[in-house]
């Protein structure tokens, strides 16, 4: 972690050099799914995979949207509203999950089923939200763009590095904590965690409101970002397991990861658009799924996986690697 | 009754019965292999495209379209096998069903590549027939009969042949099968084969409901998941049964209110379910 205050300075600079619009466009959808991909991790490093977590991207960015647009809330104000209501969400599906012992599989295809559950609820909320072709924020004057979030391309690539950067302090504040070695047991064996004293369901809770508010926040300001909301890039199943794949790529066992991740999916999309244009279309989720199966049988650590294990064989060559589960 | 809530009842009775073929599929491969398939819907997409592209682009006669979609999906669940699952076999549960997922990526993109996101419909349709005071669309029920026709025949297959007992073995205990001479990989095969075949049938009965495009699996995917689960992953009897009731809420559900209600009706019955009977409504 060393490295990272001096990285987030230097990224804060960035926008000073007035480098072009299309590099802060990138960034910012870089840093904003790397928070959405960072807090999926947080759950998925300790065997929580879930696939739903489309579905709190999407209360977030729906809630938002709603307060400003129905009840004139500036998003100052409705993204902790929204983030606190996602958390919620997250609560209140992972409590029973966690106390009738839902794990693996099951606890996969709940969270699917209640991503599902937020898509179709956009949609069918159509009088409100806009349903499939989605909703855009009601604009305002430059010149009151402070006020409701409204700011050009850098101003938006400072919120996401904020995002960003209290992403990783999360990590690490989980990292350093006793939670974090009661997860990793947990992870191991439920039972056994369970007769040493921890308690499986509130630590499972914790890591779960935590992630999933980190998922809320990086819904809201892309949907602020984008200022257009759609129920399929904001929920669902597809946008879901697009969060798992940029995890996974990168790895999600290390902080940057998933950041890594998000810089190989973003690239990855405009790199194939560039060459290929719309004649390409599907070409970027067909390399997609052939590089998540390489993935997943060569490189199940993800890129920044390797990395680290090449260093610390390096430096103690009889340390076990952490069992991947 | 009311003939009008007869007619939703009737109606979730047959799409029960077509949401039943690719649970059992998903099913018997879950119970062999012990691997969910997440890319299954994606499968029967294929399929799909498969007999439209036969009988409108190439000009087969459609019973030929179907009877060619059946060998063509079920080569691509043992190349699913071959290439994806096999090598995954002994990684933990949640990297086969990434890996999966990255098949779903895959075969949406690869459909998405050669045929455009457009909307193909097959064209076909069969004229409702009147049964009593109701109506029942004929391609409906013609599904359905084929759908239980297919039930039948796999359930006959698991339960006369010498191959679909060493399957039912396997999926009991899998380490002692090796031992009594059963090459487990060859089963695996074989169910993977088979649960490919079982997609490419509900391909030729959705073909004839929906319109084909790459993201169609997303409609009826996810629903066939939880209906395993609700059944009990790798029970198929379980998975048969709660098709119908997931067939049942979303018709009588759409009765009541929209179709979009009626599912998230059907979902959130998954979810307390799973609360209720964590290991599936029909776990002993």
């Amino acid at each position: 972690m060393r490295y990272v205050i001096p990285l987030l300075l230097a990224l804060a600079c960035v926008p000073l050099l007035s480098p072009p619009d299309y590099f802060l466009h990138l960034g910012v959808t870089v840093l904003l799914t790397a928070v959405a991909g960072t807090g999926w991790a947080m759950m998925g490093r300790y065997g929580l995979v879930s696939f739903g977590h489309g579905a709190f991207l999407g209360i977030g960015a729906y809630t938002m949207a709603l307060l400003w647009n129905m009840a004139g809330l500036t998003p100052w104000v409705g993204i902790p509203i929204a983030v606190t209501l996602a958390a919620l969400a997250g609560v209140l599906l992972g409590y029973p999950c966690f106390r009738l012992k839902v794990v693996g599989h099951y606890f996969a295809l709940v969270t699917l089923a209640a991503g599902e559950i937020v898509r179709i609820l956009i949609v069918a909320l159509r009088d409100h939200t806009g349903g499939s072709l989605g909703m855009t924020p009601d604009r305002v004057p430059p010149d009151q763009g402070l006020l409701a979030m409204q700011f050009d391309k850098s101003g938006f690539w400072w919120l996401a590095l904020l995002a960003w950067a209290i992403g990783l302090l999360a990590w690490w504040l989980l990292d350093r904590s006793m939670a974090s070695k009661a997860l990793a047991a947990i992870s191991e064996d439920e039972d056994a965690a369970a007769s040493i004293g921890i308690r499986v369901t509130r630590e499972k809770l914790r890591v779960t409101l935590i992630s999933t508010a980190l998922a809320a926040l990086a819904g809201a300001l892309m949907a602020q970002y984008r200022m257009y909301l759609n129920p399929e890039s904001l929920a669902g199943l597809g946008i879901s397991l697009q969060i798992v794949f940029g995890a996974i790529a990168g790895g999600m066992y290390a902080p940057l990861g998933p950041t890594v991740g998000a810089i190989i999916t973003i690239g990855l999309e405009e790199v194939l658009r560039i060459a290929f244009g719309t004649e390409f279309t599907g070409g970027a989720p067909f390399i997609y799924g052939i590089l998540l199966v390489l993935f997943m049988i060569y490189l199940p650590r993800g890129i920044v996986g390797i990395v680290e294990r090449k260093r610390r064989s390096a430096a103690a060559p009889l340390g076990l690697p952490v069992a991947a589960k | 009754m009311d003939s009008f809530l007869l007619e939703a009842l009737v109606n979730g009775i047959l799409l029960g019965g077509v949401f039943a073929l690719p649970a059992l599929g998903l099913n018997l491969v879950f119970g062999v292999v012990d691997v969910v398939w997440l890319c299954y819907a994606e499968l029967v997409m294929v399929g799909m495209y498969a007999v439209w592209f036969l009988y409108t682009q190439a000009g087969w006669p459609l019973w030929m379209a179907f009877a060619a979609c059946l060998p063509v999906v079920s080569l691509l669940g043992l190349l699913l096998h071959l290439f994806v699952v096999r090598p995954l076999l002994a990684a933990p549960p949640i990297n086969q069903v990434l890996a999966t997922g990255g098949v779903l990526f895959l075969l949406q993109g690869a459909m998405t590549l050669i045929f455009r996101t457009d909307f193909r419909s097959l064209g076909v349709d069969m004229p409702p027939m009147e049964v009593g005071e109701i109506f029942v669309s004929g391609t409906k029920l013609a599904a359905f009969c084929a759908a239980l026709v297919g039930a039948a025949l796999l359930w006959a297959f698991l339960k006369f042949t010498y191959v679909g007992t060493a399957i039912r073995a396997i999926a009991r205990d899998r380490e002692v099968m090796p031992l009594m001479g059963v090459d487990p990989q060859r089963i695996y095969l074989i169910a993977s084969a088979v649960g490919g075949a079982l997609a490419g049938l509900a391909a030729c009965l959705l073909v004839v409901q929906l319109d084909v495009h790459p993201f169609v699996g997303l409609s009826f995917g996810p629903i066939t998941f939880m209906i395993c689960v609700m059944g009990g992953l790798g029970n198929m009897l379980g998975g048969f049964l709660a098709a119908f009731i997931m067939g049942i809420i979303v018709s009588v559900g759409g009765f009541w209110g929209t179709t979009e209600f009626s599912y998230v009706v059907a979902f959130a019955f998954f979810i307390v379910t799973i609360f209720a009977r964590p290991r599936g409504l029909f776990a002993r």
